[in-house]
């Protein structure tokens, strides 16, 4: 009935509103990981894209080379990733926090740049297939549900409720905030404060290339699909304010939805739009909409 | 931007110092003035147009202490606009790149607006998003021609008397217009103007304290850089012919602050000097395709950790190095 009124079908309605919310959890497992990252070592990850990129690609190269179904893929990718991202922050990242904030975004964007390359260079631009693992759907009044698309909402809010369950109420993430707080001190407390952000580095970079092992089979595996997302994810950064995980969470999601709707109600606008929320909350909250002004 | 960043002069400069950069702007426009005896005009006039922009990047970080991430949209969208009133209006070429240089600063104006209400790494992250925008506006825009570009965007003589369609002279034409537009950025870093942006640079809260309007400082600085931006995207439309995505993409606000990285940020010359070597590898690796970005990257987290002064940045410390030991 109401459908009728505003002449929109509810299945495209629906349909929109679910890709919507798809892309949303993949925002909000993006900007946690930024979020959590930012807080400890006062980084902007430039390279977080790259590393979803390579979640996605590390789970295509452990069925095709390896035989490691999607499960698998699906513990063992992140690990791999996270891996790396240990070595980048011993090896590189470290050199750089007694100097600007900027150092660190220039870096990470120049390793974004080789990684990006190279994944082009060896693979090609166009993007591989990777099997859906989950096929089939349940036929619901309104809509049909594929089986992997419900999974990736319900798998993405259980990463990010676990995410912010582990940082604010574990005796693990009191250490992680308090060492946001004041380093010094925590390190004073006998905590091993370099090792505690070389792990978190590792934990943000595996988060990341979590969610580009959920990402592989709806997407195309493609060496351009972190550079596409990060962008926008910086957009749903400054919409958020990163002082907040639950709030990086409620943003990346709402603005997955509404991203959905502009496709059905002005898809030319859907590109933008994000972009446009972030305008208008820069000119209403400058600090973003969980952010503590500074 | 804090005290630990790379920043090379503070206070007012000695009129020593002043005339010794004037006479390296004088050698450099003259090196500038024999260069195409043995160079080939079209990549000297690329990498004067690129120069153009990296000068003007460098206006804003190395000066103000603002790392735009988005410089490409001014770059790309005054190259489109100038390209699309020369070819579809019959603008001639001069009418063109002003018009180009008037649009990077109406964009300036707007994005500036928003964006000076973050600092630092938001700021980056800001310029990036908008940028992205511009990006999206100009791929879905009717009058930039999507995928393909505007493609063979005509050079009618220059104030209806200069044959342009001739290389040589036209890059004597592109030389004129980057010593002008160089010139007016030596100009404000100079000026009482520029010393405040210094200040704002070097601690923004005591400029705050000190009664400077800090938003009208960095505001007026941001249009300033995006009408010269704009200025050398709108040049390079009618050197090339052409505009096209890859303009305003943000791999192309990668470029330019590649470019001023290497040259060394916050140096008057550094700019100059990487946008020559980024344009002459680039030149020379064009056959290596995505290997380009790859060395790009590369280049970029030495740079950052190894050689954060730049190639004149470096230069300068150890000729200060040499001076007070002599």
């Amino acid at each position: 009935m109401l459908f009728e009124l505003i002449g929109i079908p509810p299945q495209a309605l629906f349909g929109q509103l679910l890709l919507g919310l798809i892309n949303g959890a993949f925002y909000a497992m993006m900007s946690l990981g930024l979020a959590v990252i930012f807080g400890l070592l006062n980084v902007i990850n430039f390279t977080h894209g790259a590393q979803y990129m390579m979640g996605a690609f590390a789970a295509w190269m452990l069925l095709e080379w390896a035989g490691v179904p999607y499960w698998g893929a699906l513990i063992l990718a992140p690990l791999i990733v996270g891996a790396t991202g240990v070595v980048m922050e011993k090896l590189l990242l470290k050199r750089l926090y007694h100097l600007d904030h900027l150092y660190g975004l220039l870096l990470t964007f120049g390793l974004a740049l080789m990684i990006e390359g190279f994944f082009r260079k060896q693979f090609g631009s166009s993007g591989l297939p990777y099997a859906n693992p989950l096929p089939g759907g349940t036929r619901l009044d309104f809509m049909f549900l594929p089986n992997y698309r419900a999974w990736i909402v319900i798998a993405s809010l259980v990463i990010c409720f676990g995410t912010w369950y582990m940082i604010e109420r574990t005796k693990l993430g009191s250490y992680l905030r308090a060492a946001t707080e004041r380093p010094d001190l925590v390190q004073a407390f006998g905590i091993n404060v370099p090792r505690m952000i070389t792990l978190t580095y590792g934990f943000g970079v595996g988060l990341a290339a979590l969610a580009g092992v959920l990402a592989a089979p709806a997407y195309n595996v493609s060496p351009l699909m972190g550079s596409n997302l990060i962008i926008i994810v910086f957009a749903v950064v400054v919409i958020g304010g990163m002082g907040s995980i639950l709030g990086a969470i409620i943003t990346g999601f709402a603005l997955g939805i509404i991203e959905g709707l502009t496709k059905v109600f002005y898809p030319e606008a859907s590109n933008t739009v994000i972009f446009i929320v972030m305008a208008i909350v820069l000119m209403v909250k400058p600090a973003g909409l969980f952010g503590t002004p500074k | 931007m804090s005290t630990t960043a790379v920043t090379a002069a503070t206070g007012p400069k000695s009129e020593s110092a002043k005339n010794r950069e004037l006479i390296a702007f004088a050698v450099m426009i003259g090196i500038g003035l024999v260069a195409p005896i043995a160079i080939y005009p079209v990549f000297l006039m690329k990498v004067l147009c690129f120069a153009l922009f990296a000068c003007a990047f460098n206006l804003l970080i190395g000066y103000v202490g603002l790392l735009s991430f988005g410089h490409a949209m001014f770059f790309g969208l005054a190259a489109y606009v100038s390209g699309y009133s020369v070819k579809a209006w019959g603008f001639s070429p001069e009418l063109g790149i002003l018009y180009g240089t008037a649009c990077g600063a109406v964009l300036g104006l707007v994005t500036g607006l928003l964006a000076i209400r973050r600092q630092g790494i938001y700021f980056a992250m800001v310029t990036l998003a908008l940028s992205q925008m511009v990006f999206f506006y100009c791929l879905q825009a009717k009058f930039t021609g999507g995928e393909d570009g505007i493609q063979a965007i005509p050079r009618r003589p220059l104030f209806g008397i200069i044959n342009i369609q001739n290389d040589l002279t036209f890059y004597y034409v592109v030389l004129a217009i980057f010593a002008a537009g160089f010139l007016v950025i030596w100009r404000t870093v100079n000026s009482p103007f520029g010393q405040v942006l210094k200040a704002i640079r070097e601690n923004e809260p005591r400029a705050i304290s000190l009664g400077y309007r800090v938003d009208h400082y960095k505001l007026l600085a941001f249009v300033l850089s995006a009408a010269l931006a704009g200025m050398a995207g709108a040049t390079k439309a009618l050197v090339f012919q052409l505009a096209s995505l890859t303009d305003v993409a943000w791999q192309m606000s990668g470029e330019v602050v590649l470019m001023t990285l290497v040259g060394g940020m916050g140096t008057i010359f550094g700019p100059v000097i990487g946008a020559a070597v980024i344009i002459t590898m680039q030149n020379y690796l064009a056959g290596f395709g995505e290997w380009v970005l790859v060395i790009q990257g590369f280049i970029f987290v030495v740079v950052v950790l190894a050689f954060r002064k730049g190639i004149v940045g470096e230069i300068q410390a150890w000729w200060e190095r040499r001076a007070t030991k002599a």
